[in-house]
């Protein structure tokens, strides 16, 4: 061989070998360290590449993955997206994922420990990986009939099962289709993102979990769980219930919505200041037992505590340290008190499950790709704010604001419904926020739902009964229907 | 036993032959992935692929009739080598065509043109091109008779961009010439040229070139008028990556010239002035030009700022093939830049892995070696050198750019090798492949056989050194193997 081109082919030789132990490096020794890297976006197609598990209500799919031909393989297609939005949230590639898609993306992206296994046989079997499922508490009954109610108008409902904190609908309304921010087209996404972000309606927030607004007459619930609590009152206690009420240390003095005084000569019982929601009555309980007191009653039914759902609620608000007038304010729902529709349903949850508050939760089951159960959510309780007989005591008292009460529209023919109306103010000359609190039915609660209307119009205390005790009516009928 | 064996070397038949179920293998090879593709990606086997089949199919077909015609003896690998490499470089392309396809139709926006369809025409006009070199340069000696006219010839189809009118600048770098609608890079017909050139001239002058009368440091150094073509080449080197901002094919024809150099004169000091004189260059280029220092920074750090440089999508593309690759169909190719041209080695490890790329590799390796072995077998120097630059060719080109790709050096623009997406390139290269082919087959034909005198060296003519005409490598006994 000529010695020259033998040291040429020796150097090619070299470069050979160069280029593969380079290659090495690469594409096995150092391949993981350079896959994760912020700039590669083959992560983002990975994850889309998956069959994203789905998000099952009564074992049907309302978030599922469909196979498409583009370059992101799967779409996720929603059923019912607008009813179910505050729950599923939404999953882009544009902007991320949110709700349940955003809170159990690691079992439906099937990269949760928890699926270890099933990647493993996956891994075997040679087949392509999938996510996991999620199975949620919602009742499709009480979701529907929620967002049936609600329709055209801007509210939430959120419905508790006591016994468990099982989340049975969590309703937001005006809502968003996830479809139009999970499609692949990019154009299309970003302009139904910023539509919805500038409709006034303001339809992708979730009203129902992460929105505050004052209490009203629900929050007289806490006040006369506080005032059981203390052992001098009872639902017969006869309490003053005057015309007005002066507001200690200032010169101005509360009304009732009836412009009039909540009984005879101005006194009223317990529970009869629940039923006619007497603001007099419970202005002066919130003085009598105190703002502490008040603040601990609250804070055993949830407030001032971020419940995970998984999603992270709004945290709802009892006001630190106020002064008198203040906290007769707060006791009635109103000055500085903000309660999430979830929270005012924990505390009906709460006193209908004999003063145990359940965690309420959404996910029941999270499933393998091939929908064997992985793990199942056990009942938690989250606190006890309530006596077990004290409990029932507010219980029947509120089956008095719906039988002789405040609260007639919620009445459901042969069942005994329990609740509590409220009309919120918020600024002058802004319609009050109508909510109402119900539970049903009495002897063994199967249902706490919570409902609020936001600026829903009138000024007296019967727009909690005219617009939300009907929607609260129609979830809790939907919940017993089914049952 | 030495009859024995060569017995059995002939008896292993008539090396077309060979040629033909080599091809076989290689046809089958490709059409077997272009199906692996339409599988993956849409589950039914397209149209498309059927034809770029039967074309390539036909097309190496046709190019094996010439060679049995033309060059019965050649080397039965080399053929089939250089399809294999452009059949799977169709492959590539054609699953990229189909990313393209499955993102326009995902966006509403009008599907780009295939490209795959039209580099298996490329291939039929570069089998064509490689037959008619077989059928028109009879024999490979004729072709050394015009050294400085095939040297100028070279030059000026390297500088043709730069006229203006006729050339166009992409990327950033002024390489293509554009006629009557048609464009294509002449710096590859001249890489052909040039190499043929360069032979010619090392072929007449080379020993002359290695008298070596100075010494310096005690290493003995070529007289200084003796430097003379090299430091023009080099020059000429530098003005194309100055004129044309081509890192690479300055890089490329300085290479081969050097290596042909070092093979004509038979000296080390010729390399290692080379390599000064790149170095020299190089520094200068970095010193002077943006675009040089920047691809500098890339290559030492090709993830800095958004991490999205072309290295960088490169890199990302290699790593996600890991050992086995993600399967043809199942990677994401089209995220890198140029990824049916100057990063298709990426597309090709992303899916092919690890074991892909050695495949691919080793395939080039056994196609330069099999170029070197006609260069250390055909029996004249011209022929030697000429095999020995189209090996070099081969080797450099695709060194550079895969060490770009790879980041073993900094990224140069070059086509890699018969895997590219476009024509010129395509051409280029079945040109020399076919030069190799007629260069083999003389070197595989017994002298006698061949009707011609005995192999004088022709290529020792008038101007050399007075060293006497060779008479090399007289018929043997022994079979060539």
């Amino acid at each position: 061989m000529n010695k020259q081109i033998g040291r040429i082919a020796v150097s090619f030789i070299v470069m050979l070998v160069a280029l593969a132990v380079n290659l090495s490096f690469i594409q096995v020794v150092g391949a993981d360290s350079i896959d994760n890297r912020a700039g590669n976006r083959r992560n983002l197609l990975r994850e889309y590449s998956r069959e994203r598990g789905a998000i099952l209500v009564a074992g049907s799919p309302i978030a599922s993955s469909i196979a498409t031909n583009d370059t992101l393989t799967h779409l996720r297609a929603y059923v019912d997206g607008p009813a179910y939005a505050p729950v599923t949230g939404f999953y882009s590639f544009l902007y991320g994922a949110t709700g349940i898609e955003r809170a159990e993306n690691p079992v439906l992206s099937g990269s949760a420990d928890t699926l270890v296994i099933d990647r493993l046989q996956q891994l075997f079997a040679g087949r392509k990986p999938r996510g996991g499922a999620v199975a949620l508490t919602l009742s499709p009954h009480a979701q529907q009939a929620a967002w049936k109610a609600l329709r055209g108008r801007t509210g939430a409902v959120v419905a508790i099962e006591p016994s468990t904190g099982r989340l049975l609908a969590v309703v937001s309304s005006p809502s968003f289709d996830p479809n139009t921010l999970s499609s692949h087209d990019a154009i299309g996404i970003k302009k139904a993102y910023a539509d919805y972000l500038a409709d006034p309606e303001q339809p992708m927030l979730n009203r129902a979990l992460a929105r505050t607004y004052p209490p009203g007459s629900t929050f007289k619930l806490v006040t006369a769980a506080a005032a059981l609590a203390t052992g001098k009152f009872t639902a017969d206690t006869v309490i003053p219930g005057p015309k007005t009420y002066r507001l200690p240390l200032t010169t101005k003095d509360l009304n009732n919505w009836s412009k009039s005084a909540c009984g005879p000569g101005g006194k009223v019982t317990l529970a009869r200041a629940l039923a006619v929601s007497c603001n007099t009555a419970f202005a002066w309980l919130g003085n009598e037992v105190g703002a502490d007191a008040l603040q601990a009653q609250a804070r055993a039914f949830g407030f001032d505590f971020a419940a995970k759902v998984p999603m992270t609620a709004a945290i709802s608000r009892f006001p630190g340290d106020p002064d008198e007038p203040q906290t007769a304010l707060s006791a009635i729902g109103q000055f500085d008190v903000r309660a999430t529709a979830l929270q005012m349903a924990q505390v009906g949850a709460g006193i209908a499950n004999g003063g145990v508050v359940m965690a309420p939760h959404l996910v029941q089951e999270v499933l393998g790709p091939d929908l064997s159960v992985l793990t199942r959510a056990k009942p938690r309780a989250l606190s006890t704010a309530m006596t077990a007989a004290n409990a029932r005591t507010l219980l029947e008292m509120m089956e008095g604001v719906v039988a002789r009460g405040t609260g007639g529209n919620a009445r459901i023919s042969g069942v005994r419904v329990a609740g509590k109306t409220g009309t919120a103010q918020t600024q002058p000359g802004t319609p009050p926020h109508a909510w109402f609190v119900g539970i049903a039915p009495v002897e063994n609660p199967q249902v706490a739902v919570a409902v609020v209307i936001e600026n829903g119009g009138g000024s007296a205390e019967v727009s909690g009964n005219r617009l939300a005790a009907p929607v609260a009516q129609a979830v809790m009928k939907a919940v017993l229907a089914k049952k | 036993m030495a009859e024995q064996t060569a017995a059995a070397v002939a008896g292993r038949g008539n090396p077309r032959n060979r040629e033909l179920w080599l091809l076989v293998v290689a046809v089958l090879i490709v059409a077997a992935g272009l199906a692996n593709v339409d599988l993956t990606v849409s589950g039914a086997v397209s149209a498309i692929s059927i034809r770029i089949s039967i074309t390539i199919a036909a097309a190496a077909l046709a190019a094996h009739v010439a060679v049995r015609l033309r060059a019965a003896n050649a080397d039965p690998l080399l053929l089939p080598l250089a399809v294999l490499l452009t059949g799977i470089g169709t492959t590539v392309i054609h699953r990229l065509d189909l990313a393209d396809e499955l993102r326009a139709v995902s966006r509403g926006e009008p599907v780009p043109t295939a490209k795959a369809g039209a580099q298996a025409t490329w291939f039929v006009v570069g089998a064509a091109a490689m037959a008619l070199t077989i059928i028109a340069v009879r024999d490979h000696r004729r072709i050394q008779r015009y050294p400085w006219t095939l040297t100028l010839l070279g030059l000026v189809l390297v500088l043709a961009p730069l006229v203006p009118g006729l050339g166009r600048t992409i990327r950033g770098a002024t390489l293509w010439v554009s006629i009557a609608g048609l464009s294509f890079q002449p710096a590859e017909v001249a890489k052909v040229v040039l190499t043929i050139g360069f032979a010619s001239y090392l072929s007449r002058h080379g020993r002359a070139l290695g008298a070596l009368r100075a010494r310096v440091l005690g290493i003995p150094f070529p007289r200084p008028r003796d430097l003379g073509p090299l430091l023009t080449v080099w020059a000429l080197s530098l003005s194309v990556l100055i004129l044309q901002r081509d890192l690479g094919t300055s890089l490329l024809f300085f290479g081969v010239f050097v290596v042909l150099l070092y093979i004509a004169t038979e000296q080390r000091s010729w390399p290692l002035i080379g390599l000064l004189l790149f170095s020299a260059g190089a520094t200068v280029a970095w010193s002077m030009f943006a675009h040089v220092q920047v691809r500098v920074a890339l290559w030492l750090d090709p993830f800095t700022g958004d991490g999205t440089s072309q290295v960088a999508l490169g890199l990302y593309g290699l790593a996600n093939g890991g050992l086995f690759g993600a399967g043809l169909g199942g990677g994401y190719p089209q995220l890198v830049p140029f990824a049916e041209s100057d990063f298709i080695f990426a597309s090709l490890g992303e899916e092919l892995g690890l074991v892909g790329c050695i495949a691919v590799l080793l395939v080039y390796a056994v196609l330069v070696s099999r170029g070197l072995k006609v260069a250390n077998t055909v029996r004249d120097r011209f022929g030697l050198l000429l095999a020995a630059g189209i090996a070099t060719v081969i080797a450099l080109q695709t060194f550079v750019v895969l060490g770009g790709v790879t980041r073993l050096i900094p990224l140069t623009g070059l086509t890699t090798p018969f895997l590219s997406s476009g024509g010129s390139s395509l051409v280029a290269n079945f040109i020399m492949v076919g030069l190799l082919i007629r260069m083999s087959h003389a070197a595989r034909t017994p002298a006698a056989a061949t009707g011609s005198v005995a192999y004088a060296d022709i290529a020792a003519p008038r101007h050399d050194t007075g060293q006497p005409t060779q008479i090399i490598e007289l018929p043997t006994a022994e079979p060539r193997r």
